[in-house]
């Protein structure tokens, strides 16, 4: 068990060690990022000197190992155009981002759970049928597009404004982004939940729960609920990237001032600290999240925690 | 997998015959669509600017879908983004497929460091958003169309791979692949020429469900203003041209959005019942 934990920690280390030496590499790849930074018109004195200030003069193994470096101190670089360090433009963003993505996540699970419940307990019957239909429904519809249909709705039937408030004190400004970033998952949900209940349902211990006289709703949730449940937690795990993808769109969308549109506007200007700053901090946010997803695994199911195999 | 449930004659769905009924209207459009207009997609009109949908008015005037900010017809743009964001998907999955498959192959075949190679690799892939990785790679260098399809094109692959090299170890264990060895066949006949074709529906049917996903990326990132770039236009680029004008020109964004949703909900609901006849045990709980 122990060994098992280990190794997931390991490999989750390996993995980001690798994004980030692609990252530096890339960027490296991509041209001089000093004639990048420069003016168009500057002379080449003044680019040699970013070239000195930024360290590009240096040979290629050294500037790894201080980049490396740099990275477990904490120096993650400036932005180019505000001068400021990268992670404090960066962390400036994060809570925004969390509070849309929790609160999709949140109404995805809670709606989307539900649904399958109540889908896979009234098998066969219309409101079964109507919730797959949403499910395939959820994971065709385009999350802009949804967005989109959103606004629209809010200002010509509501007379209400969703999106270009440029702040986040409303909270009810939130449950229109994030209900758009969370009906893919949802649907997601409601199908797992759904197959994965049923596929419960039909074991045969089920059988012998009620043959012994136990309740259905203590079937339910004491002893289906938990069996059901491991697949659901795969499931959010693969669910964090689409979140994650989602939320840069979502944000665009609706305006929302979070680490989406901050990306999208350094893919834009081409701030190259930012961006390689964003795409590090969400490939370390992704591994961590797997990582307890795998975690939860363990503790979710005593025969992987027994036998060692997953 | 070598169990089919008989395909019994009308047994398809309604919702599956109008799918491929939409498919194949989509297809057509997205070829001849063009023919319908008699303006080219780059023509601008500064006369006819953000002109409504004529179909709907009923009014006399050659733009039967209106026309955007700067006066182009929107039905012949619509053909065209089309052609291209269905180019870009068709391909774009392809790429995917055949990439991620060969390495889900080997590893599954060889097993060893190749296959611990090619699983980290696959760690990697999964724990960066696509959508991430395409803005890092949009932002290094200069977009173009050849890099927009490669970066679509590496979507799903690590998605195939697992998949192959799961179908490839169980496939190993089956008399076929003994017998072919006990034989004298070398890896890649055994490999290529008998394990493959035996696992091919599974590759088929994660096809179809990717598909609608590379449908929705491309459109996605050209809503952004990062995927397929002026003179060239695809779906999500005409919706991003028109999202500034929502009220008074729904025409921009509601068509070309219609119009992906409805192309992913049809190659989706395809993809769901070609799984449930093809490959009832192995693909389930893989859908993401």
């Amino acid at each position: 068990m122990t060994g098992l934990v280990l190794g997931k920690i390991v490999r989750a280390m390996i993995t980001l060690l690798i994004t980030v030496t692609l990252v530096f590499f890339f960027i490296r790849l991509s041209g001089d990022p000093a004639a990048a930074l420069a003016p168009p018109d500057a002379p080449p004195q003044v680019i040699e000197q970013y070239r000195r200030a930024m360290g590009l003069d240096q040979p290629l193994p050294v500037q790894y190992f201080n980049y490396v470096l740099g990275l477990v101190q904490g120096d993650f670089g400036y932005s180019i155009h505000t001068g400021r360090p990268v992670e404090e433009i960066f962390l400036a963003r994060v809570p925004a981002t969390l509070l849309l993505g929790l609160t999709a996540l949140g109404i995805a699970l809670v709606l989307g759970v539900t649904l399958g419940t109540v889908a896979a307990l009234s098998r066969a019957s219309v409101l079964d049928r109507f919730v797959m239909a949403f499910s395939v429904f959820a994971f065709a519809m385009p999350n802009f597009f949804f967005g989109i249909l959103v606004i629209l709705t809010g200002a010509l039937v509501f007379g209400v404004f969703f999106g270009g408030t440029g702040g986040i004190a409303n909270f009810g400004q939130v449950l229109a982004p994030a209900a758009t970033l969370g009906l893919a998952s949802m649907g997601s949900f409601a199908r797992f939940t759904r197959s994965s209940l049923l596929e419960t349902l039909n074991k045969p211990f089920m059988g012998a729960l009620e043959a012994r006289g136990i309740p259905p709703m203590r079937r339910l949730l004491r002893h289906a609920a938990p069996n059901a449940a491991i697949p659901i937690v795969t499931m959010l795990g693969l669910s964090l990237g689409g979140l994650v993808a989602g939320a840069v769109v979502t944000e665009q969308v609706f305006s929302w001032p979070g680490v989406g549109q901050l990306l999208i506007r350094s893919v834009q200007t081409r701030d190259i600290a930012v961006i390689q700053f964003s795409v590090i901090a969400v490939s370390f946010t992704m591994t961590l999240a797997n990582l307890v997803v795998d975690l939860v695994y363990f503790w979710l199911d005593p025969r992987i925690r027994r036998s060692g195999n997953v | 997998m070598s169990e089919r449930r008989a395909p019994a004659g009308g047994s398809m769905p309604w919702s599956v015959r109008l799918s491929m009924g939409f498919v194949a209207l989509f297809v057509l459009f997205a070829l001849f669509g063009q023919w319908l207009s008699p303006f080219d997609f780059r023509e601008t009109s500064l006369l006819n600017r953000l002109e409504p949908p004529a179909l709907f008015t009923g009014e006399d005037s050659p733009y039967l879908l209106g026309t955007d900010a700067r006066g182009r017809d929107l039905l012949v743009r619509l053909a065209v983004g089309a052609q291209i964001s269905l180019i870009v998907a068709v391909v774009g999955t392809l790429i995917s497929a055949v990439f991620g498959s060969l390495l889900g192959l080997i590893a599954g075949a060889r097993r060893g460091f190749a296959e611990t190679a090619i699983m980290t690799a696959v760690d990697v892939q999964a724990s960066l958003p696509i959508i991430i990785v395409a803005l890092f790679v949009l932002a290094m260098f200069n977009n173009s169309f050849i890099l927009l399809l490669i970066m679509i094109g590496f979507t799903d692959w690590e998605g195939y791979a697992r998949l192959v090299r799961a179908a490839t170890l169980s496939a190993k264990e089956q008399g076929y692949v003994t017998a072919q060895r006990v034989l004298g066949s070398s890896a890649a006949r055994i490999y290529l020429r008998h394990v493959l074709p035996n696992i091919f529906n599974i590759i088929l049917v994660k096809f179809t469900v990717s598909l609608p996903l590379t449908i929705l990326l491309e459109t996605a990132l050209s809503f952004l203003g990062l995927g397929v770039q002026p003179p060239m236009t695809s779906l999500g680029q005409i919706m991003s041209e028109g999202r500034d004008r929502l009220l008074n020109a729904w025409w921009l964004t509601l068509f070309p959005g219609a119009m992906i949703f409805l192309l992913a909900l049809s190659v989706s609901l395809i993809g769901d019942w070609l799984r449930d006849r093809l490959d009832p045990t192995l693909i389930e709980g893989r859908r993401a």
